[in-house]
């Protein structure tokens, strides 16, 4: 390991001198043999770009996980404003009978492979208060499919964090190439 | 050949960046010229009022966290526990009064600072939003140690406050104010004096005095038009009586008027809070009041100066331990209502500085 103590700080971010190491180990060093779909998955899994949508009170706890102190830029969190360049929604917030359908169109509108991140109570389930409610929808996953559940009223950014951790995790398992090609396939391709 | 031009109708929202929650704009568009504003709201109708007539008055302070203006939990518990404290005869410990002032204000400048950074991003500058939460973040960790919340903290109890304050608390609060102090001339810096911040704002979306109380535009929107009108001083509560304080009044009514007067009403905030932190006395926080707390039958109107303006809650009470009705006067309502009165004439690219500048929260709008 370095002492340069500039070296050390990138090496807590990512530990690069020591992947060095084990390349030179190698025979033919310099060369690295994985799967298409590995490699894929890790470039897709480091570049989650969500679409940023507020609705309730979840949304300002989203602003703070992308901002300052919680910067989720640096695991490649990035918000994108429209659904054209997103990959993944966080449905931040309760969600009413008459945001539903739009809900639903912007998801509609992202390209695949998408994703969806329902973020707070409301979104989740209708929320801790919005049992006995004739207006909010109880739970965004009646209208559109979702990845990661994050619980909270509203969630802490790091528990936004953790439920963003949990997609890569899931990204990075996925069978992505081999998915799309069976579906193709059967499409009579 | 004469040209023929018709209007043009274009939709803003719900989901768009800078619409601040799921508000939809109809605008109608003659050329780039904006000929109406229609806003189309209900996107976050949580029938708040409805809902509290089921649950009692204590389980009610968690609920109008949530279902009113949620950059302003505090606030709502404020004006909640407010009413029914007036209705049911309820005397609130000194010490009480103190912390709550002192949590009003702190939930003023957090809410301001939030409107601060997304009027930055709604006009091009990221650096402001940054900064803002930087500082806002210091304040949710004031928050986190006295209440255990960052956003809904359901810490005002009927009759005083939950939990006392924790031991260092003040010395926290004192030295974030002093931190605070130090950082505006950084913002004015880099915002409040940036031309292009200027001349995107100032002059732009004119609300004369007459239509501003006519609209009943309240709070900074009202005092950014000359109604020199504020809760704190017109209708003392808690504290405000006791503590000095300047209420910012312009007349320019633009959006850079709004602008400069919540940027002094950020400023005011903390010279309460310094204040209230040298006079807070010591003892009781709370008095005894029974957990299903039955309110004599009558009526009762409470308001309170809310960071977006005029806040009220008018209660119904009939001698059980729920309300039997909840109506809430809420200020974003009435500044968006003055919407169309400000935007029609201006070009499509104002429609956001002008919006940016009323700082309205869905949540209280449609409630």
């Amino acid at each position: 390991m370095s002492t340069d103590p500039e070296q050390l700080r990138r090496s807590q971010v990512f530990p690069l001198d020591r992947v060095l190491e084990v390349i030179d180990a190698l025979p033919g060093g310099g060369v690295i043999l994985a799967k298409v779909e590995d490699v894929l998955n890790w470039g897709r899994a480091a570049s989650v770009w969500p679409l940023t949508f507020g609705l309730a009170c979840c949304a300002i706890e989203m602003m703070q996980f992308m901002a300052t102190r919680f910067d989720a830029d640096r695991v490649g969190i990035i918000p994108r404003g429209t659904p054209r360049q997103a990959d993944c929604i966080i449905v931040a917030g309760r969600a009413t009978i008459k945001i539903a359908p739009i809900v639903r169109r912007l998801w509609e509108q992202m390209p695949e492979p998408k994703y969806v991140v329902s973020m707070g109570s409301c979104a989740t389930c209708g929320g801790p208060f919005y049992y006995d409610n004739y207006s909010i929808l109880k739970g965004i996953d009646q209208v559109i499919p979702v990845d990661v559940y994050v619980p909270g009223c509203p969630p802490r950014p790091e528990a936004l964090y953790e439920g963003f951790l949990k997609l890569q995790e899931k990204i990075r398992k996925e069978p992505f190439l081999r998915r799309r090609i069976a579906a193709s396939a059967q499409a009579g391709g | 050949m004469p040209v023929r031009t018709e209007e043009l109708m274009l939709n803003m929202g719900p989901q768009h960046p800078s619409t601040h929650g799921v508000l939809r704009l109809i605008v109608t568009l003659d050329g780039e010229n904006i000929v109406d504003v229609q806003p189309d709201i209900g996107y976050l109708h949580s029938s708040v009022e409805k809902m509290m007539e089921y649950r009692t008055y204590l389980q009610n302070i968690a609920l109008v966290d949530r279902g009113m203006d949620y950059l302003t939990a505090m606030a709502n518990e404020e004006v909640w526990v407010l009413a029914t404290e007036r209705l049911a005869k309820i005397e609130v410990p000194e010490r009480a009064k103190y912390i709550r002032t002192i949590m009003l204000e702190l939930q003023r400048l957090s809410s301001h600072l939030i409107w601060w950074g997304t009027f930055g991003i709604d006009l091009g500058a990221f650096t402001a939003f940054l900064w803002a939460m930087r500082e806002r973040e210091r304040i949710m960790d004031l928050f986190e140690a006295s209440t255990g919340g960052r956003l809904h903290h359901v810490y005002f109890r009927i009759g005083g406050v939950n939990e006392d304050l924790p031991e260092g608390w003040t010395q926290r609060c004192a030295e974030f104010c002093d931190y605070f102090m130090n950082r505006f001339p950084e913002y004015d810096q880099l915002v409040t004096g940036n031309p292009i911040f200027q001349a995107r704002t100032q002059g732009v979306g004119v609300l004369p005095r007459e239509t501003a109380i006519a609209m009943g535009a309240c709070g900074p929107v009202g005092r950014a038009s000359g109604v020199a009108y504020d809760v704190r001083k017109a209708h003392p509560y808690e504290v405000y009586d006791r503590v000095e304080f300047d209420v910012p009044v312009r007349t320019e009514g633009d959006c850079f008027a709004r602008y400069l007067v919540r940027m002094e009403e950020m400023r005011q905030s903390v010279r309460i809070i310094r204040q209230c932190l040298e006079q807070m006395p010591e003892g009781e926080i709370r008095s005894k009041v029974q957990v299903a707390l039955k309110v004599p039958k009558g009526e009762v109107y409470a308001r309170t100066e809310s960071p977006r303006g005029d806040l009220g809650i008018y209660l119904v009470g009939d001698g059980t331990d729920k309300p039997y009705r909840v109506k809430i006067r809420a200020p974003a309502f009435s500044n968006l209502y003055a919407l169309t009165e400000m935007m029609c004439g201006w070009k499509v690219a104002d429609v956001i500085a002008i919006l940016g500048s009323i700082d309205i929260v869905l949540s209280d709008v449609d409630r």
